[in-house]
Parts: C-alpha cells; sequence; structure tokens
C-alpha cells in the first residue's frame, strides 16, 4: 500500500516475513536522461541503506535495513509509526518544543562526530516515535565527511528548514538545536561549523550578480 | 479610476519602462539591453552607461505607447534592488526625478517580486511554489504570512551565471542560454558531469569547471551543450521537486529570464504532473527582465500605500527576497 509519495521515491507500506515494513522504491525519473537517472538512484539507494547502518553506530535511531535491491532501487527497512517531526511541532507546548529540538541537535551532534552528514536534514526527515523517540530517515543524500563545510551544509538546511517552515518558532527552535549539539560537539568545533555555515550562506546570498560575475573581463 | 504607474527597471543588463494599470493592463513595455562585447560579461560602469544614454527614448517611448501623457501618471515605481549598483543608480535617479517634478509617489519594488507578481498575474497562478530564475536567482519560494519563504537556492552561482559563463568560455554570444539551448537541441549524446543537490539547494560551480575543461577536448559543443543543460535541468528539477513534496502545493510558477527555455520548462511540467500540482510559465514576453514587472508590482504596492520619501531611496544591490514584507497578498 502507498502510503507516501516523496521527492525522491515512493514508500509503500507492507508485510515481509509476518513483519510489517516500508519498502522505499527510487522510481525512474522520467525528467532525468537514463544514464544519469539509473546511476544516480543506483548510488542513493547503496548509499543510504549503508548509513542507515552506520548511523546506527554513532547513536541515532534509524530504521533497521532488512533487505537491499539495487535492480529495483529499493531498500525494505523498519517501518516506524509515528508523525514526522514537521507535524509534530503542532501543538507541542514550549518546553516540550525546546526539548525536541535539543534533541534534534544532539543527533545531528552525534551523527556529526560519527563522521557522517545527513545532507537533507529537515523537518520531514525526522520521525518521532511514542513522543520522545526521534529516528532519522531519508538518508540518499548523506556522506562520510567531517569537514566543517560538509558540516556547515548540514545546520544550514536545518536552519533553512525552520526558516522556511516553521518560521514563527525559527530563533527559539534553531537555537535549541544548536545548544544540543554544542552539548555533543564541543563549543570549539560548533563554532567552526557554524562560522562555515554563514559562509556557505553568503556565497550564495543574496546573489544578484555575484562577484563571480561582476569581475569585467578586461 | 484605476491607477496608473509607470515603472522602471535598471537592476542589470535592462533598462525597461511600463505603464501598467491598477487592474492588471500593461498598457506598454518597452526596452533596450546592454550586450557586452563577445566573449566578455555585464560591465557594470559600461551597462550604467548604456543606460543613462537611452533612458529618455525608453521611457517617451512607455508614455506613448500606453498613449497617456507624463502627468497622467499617479506614481513611479523603481526597481531599488537587488542588482548592479551603477545600473540601479541610473534608474533610481530618474524615478527620483520624475516623482519630485511631477509630485507623485515613489515606489520601491524588489526585482525578484517583480518576476513573481507579472508572473502570477500572467498565469493566474494564486498561490504556487514559485522557481525563479534570473540572472541573480536561482530560488525556490512560497508564500506564507505576509513574505516570500525560501526553500531551496544555489549554494553558489545561479542557473542564469552557469549557462553565462559557459557560453562566454565557450565563445558563444550573450546572452548565453538561447545560445546553449538552440546548440543543446542538435545532440542526444550524454556526457557525464557532476551533479550535485544538497537538500532543496543545489550547487553549480563545480559543474561549471567541469563542463569547462572539456572544452579544449575536442568534445563537439553541442554535446557539451546539451550535457549542461541535462545535468543542471535536472538538478533544479530534482530541488523544485523535494520542495514540492515537502510544502505540499498544488501549483508550481516559473519566472524569471531562464524560463524561456523549453527544455526546462518540459522538465518543470513533468515534475509537476507527477505531484498532481498545475504548471505555468511566465509568458515568454515577461520572462526576461522587463519594465511591466516593476509597473504591476507597482500599481500592487501603491494599492497598499507603501512609498518611499526620495531622501531614503538609496539603492539597495543585495536585497533579499526574504526581507521584503508584503501586504497584497
Amino acid at each position: 500500500m502507498l502510503i507516501r509519495k516523496g521527492a525522491e521515491a515512493s514508500i509503500f507500506l507492507e508485510e515481509w516475513h509476518g513483519r510489517q515494513v516500508v519498502m522505499k522504491t527510487r522510481l525512474p525519473k522520467a525528467y532525468r536522461v537514463d544514464r544519469l537517472d539509473s546511476s544516480i538512484r543506483l548510488a542513493r539507494t547503496s548509499r543510504e541503506a549503508h548509513l542507515l547502518h552506520d548511523s546506527k553506530r554513532a547513536g541515532v535511531p534509524t530504521p533497521t535495513v532488512y533487505e537491499v535491491d539495487t535492480a529495483t532501487s529499493t531498500i525494505i527497512m523498519d517501518y516506524v509509526n509515528g508523525p514526522r517531526l514537521k507535524e509534530a511541532f503542532f501543538g507541542m507546548d514550549d518546553s516540550n518544543l525546546t526539548r525536541t529540538c535539543g534533541l534534534v541537535g544532539s543527533l545531528v551532534g552525534r551523527l556529526h562526530s560519527g563522521g557522517i552528514v545527513h545532507g537533507d536534514l529537515t523537518t520531514s526527515n525526522m520521525i518521532l516515535r511514542d513522543e520522545e523517540k526521534l529516528f532519522f530517515i531519508d538518508f540518499g543524500l548523506s556522506g562520510y565527511s567531517s569537514e566543517p563545510e560538509a558540516r556547515g551544509v548540514d545546520l544550514l538546511l536545518m536552519s533553512r528548514a525552520f526558516k522556511s517552515t516553521h518560521f514563527t518558532l525559527h530563533s527559539r527552535a534553531f537555537k535549541a538545536v544548536l545548544d544540543g549539539y554544542r552539548l555533543v560537539i564541543g563549543r570549539k568545533d560548533t563554532e567552526c561549523v557554524l562560522t562555515k555555515m554563514h559562509e556557505i550562506e553568503k556565497r550564495g546570498r543574496y546573489s544578484e550578480r555575484t562577484q563571480t560575475s561582476l569581475v569585467p573581463n578586461i | 479610476m484605476p491607477s496608473l504607474i509607470l515603472g522602471i527597471e535598471s537592476t542589470a543588463h535592462t533598462f525597461g519602462a511600463s505603464v501598467a494599470t491598477s487592474e492588471g493592463h500593461i498598457l506598454s513595455d518597452v526596452k533596450r539591453v546592454y550586450i557586452p562585447v563577445a566573449g566578455r560579461g555585464i560591465h557594470p560602469r559600461e551597462a550604467a552607461h548604456h543606460h543613462s544614454s537611452i533612458a529618455d527614448v525608453v521611457i517617451r517611448g512607455a508614455l506613448r505607447d500606453a498613449e497617456i501623457e507624463a502627468k497622467g501618471i499617479d506614481g513611479v515605481a523603481i526597481a531599488l534592488g537587488p542588482g548592479l549598483g551603477p545600473t540601479l543608480r541610473i534608474g533610481a535617479t530618474i524615478a527620483r526625478a520624475i516623482a519630485s517634478k511631477l509630485r507623485i509617489p515613489l515606489i520601491p519594488v524588489h526585482h525578484a517580486i517583480g518576476h513573481i507578481e507579472i508572473g502570477s498575474l500572467t498565469t493566474g497562478s494564486r498561490d504556487p511554489l514559485v522557481v525563479l530564475l534570473s540572472g541573480g536567482h536561482t530560488t525556490i519560494a512560497a508564500f506564507a504570512s505576509r513574505r516570500w519563504r525560501i526553500y531551496g537556492e544555489t549554494e553558489d552561482i545561479t542557473l542564469g551565471n552557469l549557462l553565462d559563463m559557459f557560453a562566454r568560455s565557450a565563445g558563444l554570444a550573450s546572452p548565453g542560454g538561447p545560445v546553449i539551448e538552440q546548440l543543446a537541441a542538435k545532440s542526444t549524446n550524454f556526457i557525464e558531469l557532476p551533479y550535485t543537490v544538497k537538500g532543496n539547494d543545489v550547487s553549480y560551480s563545480g559543474l561549471l569547471t567541469a563542463v569547462t575543461k572539456l572544452l579544449d577536448t575536442g568534445t563537439p559543443i553541442e554535446d557539451l551543450c546539451y550535457s549542461v543543460q541535462e545535468v543542471s535541468f535536472s538538478m533544479l528539477a530534482e530541488a523544485v521537486e523535494r520542495s514540492l513534496a515537502h510544502t505540499e502545493k498544488k501549483e508550481v510558477l516559473l519566472v524569471g529570464g531562464v524560463a524561456s527555455n523549453s527544455a526546462l520548462r518540459k522538465k518543470l511540467e513533468v515534475v509537476a504532473d507527477e505531484h498532481s500540482a498545475a504548471f505555468h510559465a511566465v509568458d515568454k514576453k515577461f520572462a526576461g527582465d522587463c519594465g511591466a514587472q516593476i509597473s504591476w508590482t507597482g500599481t500592487l504596492a501603491f494599492g497598499c500605500r507603501l512609498f518611499l520619501d526620495i531622501e531614503r531611496s538609496q539603492v539597495r544591490p543585495r536585497w533579499r527576497l526574504d526581507e521584503v514584507e508584503i501586504p497584497w497578498r
């Protein structure tokens, strides 16, 4: 049964050896030429399977992977029942919000300490189970890196998600995320990643004519 | 009585003037475009010189086409940014002079909001996920609580920059986009190039470096144009699809100069279809920078009495889209 049609993949709820599982299939994209499309789907499927697993080692809850089929770009994994963080935010009181965002930050911190970057941190990619355990999903754009640049992108995407989707909460929520992150990663590394984040932000921003195109070729 | 607004655009290559009514009629739209020497980028001072030399002809043309006299105008809308300082100042100086001479309000307009509003006017789109592709923007945004909220954008150069800079390195005519599109249509030979999507963001600088390096290898230019379009457009299509899945909007609105590219339109149409969203693209006539985007947005701002004292009307070269409060939506 199709339960969600995401941007990258379709999510089916199925029964597999007596277990309720999620089948995540990366269907071909008609807007990409075949060669490009199949290499992207293959790379992301295998990367996601690896990183779902390795994130557990870093101390971040993720669905358990049962089976990977690269021919159809499909991963069969545990079904995590709960609202996405995007929905769970509604109706949360202040202290609960701060606590949950702190948890988000500490989990991002654990990923980063473990040498992993998620690459697509939004409130759609986190599931809250039983109102307290947070699972990270959607590791298709993730990778192994301890570079401040890659970590900075992670935090920038997180900040953007709050700014666009949860604009009334942005400053409070993102502060709580950083507090949680700092506790895991430490003050010094956090500052370093934040500096990088602002630098990345400025590169594209505002960008009506960036420096590169301002310089006349004389 | 509908109000009549004169709009002036001078953020970059284009000097444009237009008269629009508050009922949504574009009565005139006249422009002249500065073309840099082949193989070179825009030179801000030369562009400003170009604008100042043709400004009176363009503005007179806009009034004549609209069949009104200067004293019939209710306000002057000016694109104060973002853009190039020197060209912005030409438009701003003229707009201030007209406003003060005719004793009518000066209305500040954000250039990107101009693209979005002219797109909305000509397509009837109401609550879209906006894909804004101009020389200076590669931005995916949606409106909520008086502001455009940004869901995705480029993390370095824009799609327009990528195409322009590649065209320039290849010695193609300026602007690069249309020439690349024509050459690309002659090939289906795909060459692998770096594909970089980060969340809902894209990054084009690696792609530019890689495709520029291939220029000297004897690879047919048609294949390079085809491949650079395929990769850059697919990256954007993916970022749009991600934003669409996240925002669950039911419309996609493509605006800005790069919106004229048919290959790109097709890709975004596929994405919109896939998520049961209606696809709209701005009329090609108003896709590139033009006075109409400023005059029409000016009427909306005029209706909300968003006026600016001349003393406070300095240009804003780096004005952010998400900084602007919008009372009319």
